[in-house]
């Protein structure tokens, strides 16, 4: 049966099992792979997008729960990587093997749209979720503090 | 490397890739690069590293592979700074498989990415590659206004002529330039002039991985692609013996399932049909050979080998009459098997035809990998074609000279004859449970102190050879001694009157692997754990210690009083909050770090780390600071939580809720201070992480007066 939702301001239908994670549907069906899979049990945050503004593991989300709603993904955050966390991303030369950071700057932006000017402490709980095995914890917090310093 | 050897290296395969390139160029179009060159309007490709089109981009061929520590940025900058290039105008590119032309100049004729070596082996030989190219550009614009080459000059992307004031862009004399001849022999700038070098100069690659662009080898999408998972043994030395595939293949997707040597592939048209077959799949498996032993077993064996003589690896003065002056103290520490677990779990993508094997991958082992592809298959090495992708990293597990997860890849390709192209993908629990860990270590130490001096230190290590079995053998095991289990041990530039160094290869049948700094990775914490309990001994302030045995090592000295002196060593801290310190060298590089922890609820807590390196010529400061940061988070998330324990020959741990990584939360800050140098450049992928362990372990006794001698600590 065919699951309707919106992707990145676009209406979609997908033919798939509903059970299917939304992230396998995103990359395999879609052909979308900004959003990574590291984990497939929602323990690295490699695979966060937005369902409806709300930051979700896609890995560990059937799709058949995002029906009728509005996902978005790294590629909808912007067009042109000109959102104010891509440009703090760059500007703390935050990435370095980069395959995490999809999902960090997408939790990233949950939380900023609910809490514009987040305390350090507020940042590392909304972070909790997401792994780095490069270690650049420290210029994602940066980031974000630039970024909400900007008035993301 | 010496500077000789990669400066006679690089002349030799300059003369012969620049004039065979040019020429070819003209030719034939020197294969897919030069044929891509042309149509992009590409047409000075002088050397191997360097094409300059005429609207003036200037594209750097990397050799080494981009896994996070910034070589991509690195190699450019090192090229565009002879070029004198406008940087705005670079881009790079991945070099093809050739160790003709890209062999890493630390490995002889091996192409490869590690060690930490991308910089050092290339600074030299970038240079030369760009300064080539700037000579050309100038002796075409000398020719174009008939003046002597030497009056002219250049800014970035220009050249100039100070006399008239005329001014010719790069792009405009690259199809004259094209035509003369490759000069033998040209002069470097002036290191006082470098302007990128040394300067703030921005990851070429951050764009691309903030906007979700950036290409992994999970992202390949090719026609017809199928996607293989593969059920593999659960304990080490299994084998299939049979398998039902009747309910695999009543999964929705599911094309293909066969067998191949290391387990059964299921294949599908998408990610999720394929894990959902595998799951469904039955296998038996032949037990009859698997490992039965798990860790506390390998512990006891470990433990009664360190009682023993090992192979002596280093050996200074009278080790036995030293350990019965003073006071003597003994320690045992042990370390366990730990998984790489980089973000991007292992994958690869094969298309086989009857006269080619194209490969995208995060290739970091490019010649290795070849070759085993090309035995594989039964093709010329020459017709495997390898794409080297952006690794999400590595931290040593893409660089395998057993080449495991490429030749899986392969074995799948031919098992359905090449019907579809295929990408091989592990979820995280295959990556955790496979294996190629960093292998479990036992050290026993005795040393004595006297008169507030080290007098003796006797040192055993016990544990897996890296390299036996593999091509490196023949070069980095002698005398029953693998030269990766005992580096920072045997070599150490402590000036211990009497000293000796042992080693005992264990045989287990864990597949193992290097692991972000290698051996480093156990004797720092071994070194700099012991000195700290025999700076205690001597009843001496830890960098007190350090530095009499240090007189002689002074790159060593430097970085330890720099570290000391910015973090405050012996001034006074919060309750409850100690420093303690560690400095080790590891693949040229000198790192001292002081951290300052506490404990929270009984764990402990790092709260800032201060870190001093000195890795030769700062080629871009801001991408040391991040391997400095990088080396201390996966340092640190070892020390704290690092841990593959195995059961009846199969590995406990599986996804990140058992293999517990650092998370935001846990990091501390982090201050890097570089020591200037005029030296050539050295790593700094991996030597920030050697110091992080023991520095935290003996910030901890100053808490707890309790020595840790198990790793992980939490």
């Amino acid at each position: 049966m065919a699951i309707a939702f919106s992707i990145n301001g676009k209406s979609t239908s997908v033919d798939v099992a509903p059970e299917t994670p939304l992230l396998w549907v995103i990359r395999d069906t879609l052909g979308l792979t900004g959003t990574k899979f590291g984990c497939g049990m929602a323990q690295c945050g490699a695979c966060t997008v937005h369902v409806d503004g709300e930051a979700v593991r896609s890995c560990s989300f059937p799709v058949s729960a995002a029906a009728d709603k509005k996902v978005t993904t790294i590629e909808g955050l912007s067009a042109d990587g000109s959102h104010p966390l891509q440009q703090a991303w760059v500007e703390a030369q935050a990435p370095q093997c980069g395959y995490c950071q999809s999902g960090q700057i997408m939790q990233a932006a949950a939380l900023l749209a609910k809490t514009p000017t987040p305390s350090e402490a507020e940042i590392e709980g909304a972070m909790a979720g997401n792994l780095c095995r490069c270690g650049t914890y420290n210029r994602i917090k940066a980031a974000i503090q630039l970024a909400a310093q900007k008035g993301a | 490397m010496t500077t000789s050897y990669s400066r006679r290296t690089f002349l030799k395969t300059s003369a012969a890739a620049g004039a065979g390139l040019t020429l070819a160029f003209h030719l034939t179009g020197c294969g897919r690069k030069g044929e891509q060159a042309a149509a992009m309007g590409e047409p000075f490709a002088p050397n191997a590293f360097v094409r300059i089109g005429t609207d003036g981009s200037v594209t750097v061929i990397a050799k080494h592979l981009e896994m996070g520590q910034g070589s991509y940025t690195g190699l450019a900058t090192i090229l565009a700074e002879e070029l004198d290039a406008d940087w705005s105008k670079v881009r790079v590119e991945g070099a093809p498989a050739d160790a003709s032309k890209y062999n890493n100049l630390q490995w002889g004729p091996q192409q490869g990415t590690g060690g930490s070596s991308a910089m050092a082996n290339s600074f030299d030989q970038l240079r030369q590659a760009g300064a080539t190219a700037r000579a050309l550009l100038i002796a075409a614009a000398a020719q174009q206004w008939k003046v002597e080459a030497a009056t002219l000059s250049t800014e970035p992307g220009a050249v100039v002529d100070p006399a008239s004031g005329k001014r010719a862009s790069y792009g405009s004399l690259v199809e004259l330039a094209a035509t003369l001849p490759v000069p033998a022999e040209v002069p470097l700038k002036d290191p006082a002039r470098f302007r990128l070098i040394g300067g703030k100069v921005a990851r070429v690659d951050a764009p691309a991985k903030v906007t979700g662009k950036a290409q992994f080898t999970q992202d390949v999408q090719l026609p017809g692609m199928l996607v293989a998972v593969v059920a593999r043994p659960p304990r080490f030395g299994a084998t299939v013996k049979s398998f039902d595939a009747t309910k695999a293949k009543a999964v929705a997707g599911v094309k293909d399932v066969v067998q191949i040597p290391t387990g059964v592939a299921v294949l599908a048209e998408t990610t999720w049909a394929a894990t959902q077959g595998r799951a469904a799949l039955t296998v038996e498996w032949d037990t009859s050979k698997a490992m039965t032993e798990g860790t506390p077993e390998l512990l006891a064996r470990y433990r009664e080998a360190a009682g023993k003589p090992g192979a002596v690896a280093k050996e200074t003065g009278d080790v036995t009459a030293g350990l019965r002056k003073g006071t003597v103290v003994e320690a045992e520490f042990t370390f366990p098997y730990l998984a790489h677990a980089a973000m991007e779990p292992m994958n690869c993508v094969v298309q086989l035809s009857a006269d080619k094997c194209e490969i995208w991958n995060g290739e970091q082992m490019q010649t290795g990998d070849q070759m085993a592809v090309a035995a594989a298959t039964g093709l010329k090495p020459e017709q495997v074609v390898l794409n080297m992708l952006y690794a999400g990293g590595s931290f040593g597990r893409r660089a395998n000279p057993h080449s495991d997860y490429v030749l899986e890849a392969v074995s799948i390709a031919k098992a359905i004859n090449g019907r579809a192209p295929v990408k091989m993908v592990w979820t995280r629990e295959d990556d955790t449970r496979a294996g190629y860990f960093r292998p479990m270590y036992v050290h026993r130490i005795k040393g004595s102190v006297a008169g507030g001096q080290a007098v003796a230190w006797h040192h055993r290590i016990v544990g897996q050879s890296i390299m036996k079995g593999t091509g490196w053998e023949p070069f980095m095991v002698k005398d029953g001694i693998d030269q990766t289990s005992v580096e920072g041990v045997a070599n150490t530039p402590y000036a211990i009157p009497a000293f000796r160094a042992e080693s005992t290869i264990m045989d287990v049948p864990v597949p193992v692997l290097w692991w972000r700094s290698v051996g480093h990775t156990h004797t720092a914490f071994a070194m700099e754990a012991f000195i700290d309990e025999l700076a205690t001994a001597a009843k001496r302030d830890p960098v007190e210690f350090r530095r009499e045995l240090l007189a002689n090592a002074p790159r060593h000295l430097a970085v330890l009083n720099l570290a000391a002196e910015k973090a405050g060593w012996g001034s006074p801290l919060p309750a409850g909050r100690a420093r303690g310190i560690a400095v080790h060298e590891s693949f040229s590089s000198v790192v001292a770090e002081v951290a300052e922890v506490s404990l929270e609820g009984g764990k402990p807590k790092v709260h800032k780390v201060t870190c001093a390196v000195d890795c030769g010529i700062a080629i871009n400061p801001d991408v040391i600071a991040m391997q400095m940061e990088s080396g201390i988070a996966y340092g640190l998330s070892a020390a704290l939580y690092g841990e593959i324990t195995l059961k009846e020959g199969a590995v406990v741990q599986g996804n990140f809720d058992t293999y517990r990584c650092l998370r935001m939360a846990d990091m501390p800050a982090v201050e890097v201070h570089i020591v200037p140098s005029t030296s050539a450049p050295t790593g700094v992928g991996e030597p920030g992480l050697p110091p992080v362990a023991p520095a935290v372990a003996n910030a901890l006794f100053q808490l707890t007066g309790k020595r840790i001698r198990t790793l992980p600590m939490a």
